[in-house]
């Protein structure tokens, strides 16, 4: 019944709403003021809209991802994927790749600013090193975990080496890039709150440390992190819309 | 006059002192054991044998994924040394590529082609293996016997003068598999490709086979081959069927009862 699908998906959106009621009434009723209430919050988001620097944080720091991720998509995928393909390459960099992979981006942060400086540049190369890792390693996995029969299959049909990558190994690998990729965006928009609160002055992170130091507005930093959530949310329902795709739905059945 | 008689005319494919050993951390494990074979063109030959004796092996030289130790496989009087589209390798259902609909899995090798030649191949294929109404579906919606049908058709569309058949029914049910065999001798008769089918079932190879090929245990090689003279259909409740068959047991060294 259509209505009652309605109702199972209204059900979250209805817990939300209970949940804010209920931090309203519990940070009225306090005294403390240790956390402001939603709709002081929300006063927080009018206040930013109205001061021009809802949009101007929100496009800053989508900026700083779009190109941290996409510049460590373009170099980490192909590379991966050649990794994986040639045995002794993967031999000899897997140890280098798993002694970078465990240093947080967030170490990286002095050699960032001592390299690129405050501003743009530094907080996409941190985006840049918290995608890079996790890229490198979903492509050189995908790469082993073709199933040997779709490779002799595209050789048998006297594929080209060009073409072998484009029609077989390409589409077998897709399905688990997508998921990777969507972790790592995930990631990336972590990061970029932390970076930004070191090496720039604009954006969400900053956003949080700024309203902070100018005078304690917690209505502001919760705000903000309201938005944060909000946006991740929606970055992860655009990327998981793509593992949707019946082209690549058989890449994450059970079966 | 039975099919064997009319195709042993011409040679299509000859192994000599095919040897392939196998070396793993510095242990050396000899698989094949100088194997010789004759096919003859449009030949339905059956392979059959102990699990792991190497009869994959053997299947995946003549198709050219391996290249023997020693020795040497020739079609058509040209030594084999790579996979060919000539000559195409069916594996069990899970060949077809699953990020292809059946239209698109039955193209996949026929990129040299026109659109309009293409178009027709893929139209002729999927009506020769039954899966009309199925053009536009993923193989995560076929069946095992569909799959397995969708990659004989995609071997069949490049017009391959060998088809080699690595226990392509393994994986099907017995009534599936039945039904499958039904076809693939309809298929054979249309098309008269040469094959070679890979078995572990001798039921299978005796109601299929022009000749049985009886390999031994590792490392193998041929022990003898049985030329299964009864016409198609094949009742398979014949006195000659059952005296070819058990023929074939005791060449393994099976016995009759369970």
């Amino acid at each position: 019944m259509p209505d009652n699908g309605l109702l199972i998906r209204l059900r979250p959106i209805a817990f939300i709403v209970a949940l804010l009621i209920l931090w309203q009434f519990a940070a009225g009723r306090s005294s403390t003021h240790l956390l402001p209430g939603p709709w002081e919050a929300a006063g927080g988001i009018v206040d930013l809209v109205r001061h021009g620097l809802f949009l101007k944080y929100v496009v800053a720091s989508l900026f700083r991802v779009t190109w941290g991720f996409l510049l460590a998509a373009v170099l980490a995928i192909p590379l991966g994927l050649t990794i994986g393909w040639y045995r002794r390459a993967e031999m000899a960099l897997n140890p280098l790749i798993q002694i970078f992979r465990p240093i947080s981006p967030l170490a990286w942060i002095p050699i960032a600013i001592l390299w690129f400086g405050v501003g743009d540049a530094s907080s996409i190369f941190l985006i840049f090193l918290s995608c890079f890792f996790p890229l490198i390693l979903t492509a050189i996995n995908a790469v082993q975990r073709i199933p040997a029969v779709y490779v002799n299959a595209g050789r048998n049909f006297g594929l080209s080496p060009a073409n072998l990558v484009w029609r077989v190994l390409y589409p077998a690998v897709l399905p688990q890039l997508i998921t990777g990729l969507r972790i790592t965006l995930g990631v990336a928009w972590i990061v970029v709150v932390a970076a930004e609160m070191i090496a720039v002055n604009s954006g969400l992170g900053f956003l949080i440390v700024d309203a902070r130091n100018a005078g304690n507005r917690y209505d502001l930093v919760v705000a903000a992190m309201a938005i944060i959530g909000v946006i991740g949310l929606l970055l992860d329902l655009g990327m998981r819309s793509l593992e949707g795709a019946k082209s690549l739905r058989w890449g994450y059945s059970e079966d | 006059m039975t099919v064997a008689e009319s195709v042993m005319t011409e040679t299509k494919l000859s192994a000599q002192h095919v040897q392939m050993v196998f070396t793993r951390d510095g242990k050396s494990t000899p698989v094949l054991n100088d194997v010789n074979l004759e096919v003859g063109k449009g030949e339905f030959l059956c392979i059959v044998g102990p699990s792991g004796c190497g009869k994959s092996t053997l299947l995946s030289t003549i198709g050219g994924f391996l290249s023997p130790s020693s020795g040497e496989v020739k079609i058509d009087g040209q030594v084999v040394s790579g996979p060919d589209p000539r000559r195409i390798f069916v594996f069990q259902e899970r060949g077809v590529f699953p990020w292809l609909t059946v239209e698109g899995n039955i193209e996949f090798g026929l990129f040299k082609l026109s659109r309009s030649e293409r178009r027709s191949r893929v139209a002729h294929y999927i009506q020769m293996v039954g899966l009309q109404g199925f053009e536009k579906s993923y193989p995560a919606e076929l069946s095992g016997g569909m799959k397995q049908r969708l990659e004989v058709a995609r071997a069949l569309a490049v017009n391959p003068d060998m088809l080699l058949l690595d226990e392509p029914f393994g994986a099907l049910d017995s009534i599936t598999r039945l039904i499958m065999r039904g076809e693939l001798l309809r298929i054979w008769r249309e098309e008269r490709n040469t094959v070679i089918f890979v078995t572990h079932d001798i039921d299978e190879a005796v109601q299929l086979a022009d000749r049985v090929a009886v390999m031994s245990g590792r490392p193998a090689n041929i022990q003898q081959i049985v030329k299964i003279d009864i016409p198609h259909p094949r009742d398979i409740s014949a006195p000659r069927y059952l005296e070819l068959r058990n023929g074939i047991l005791e060449q393994l060294g099976l016995a009759h009862q369970v």
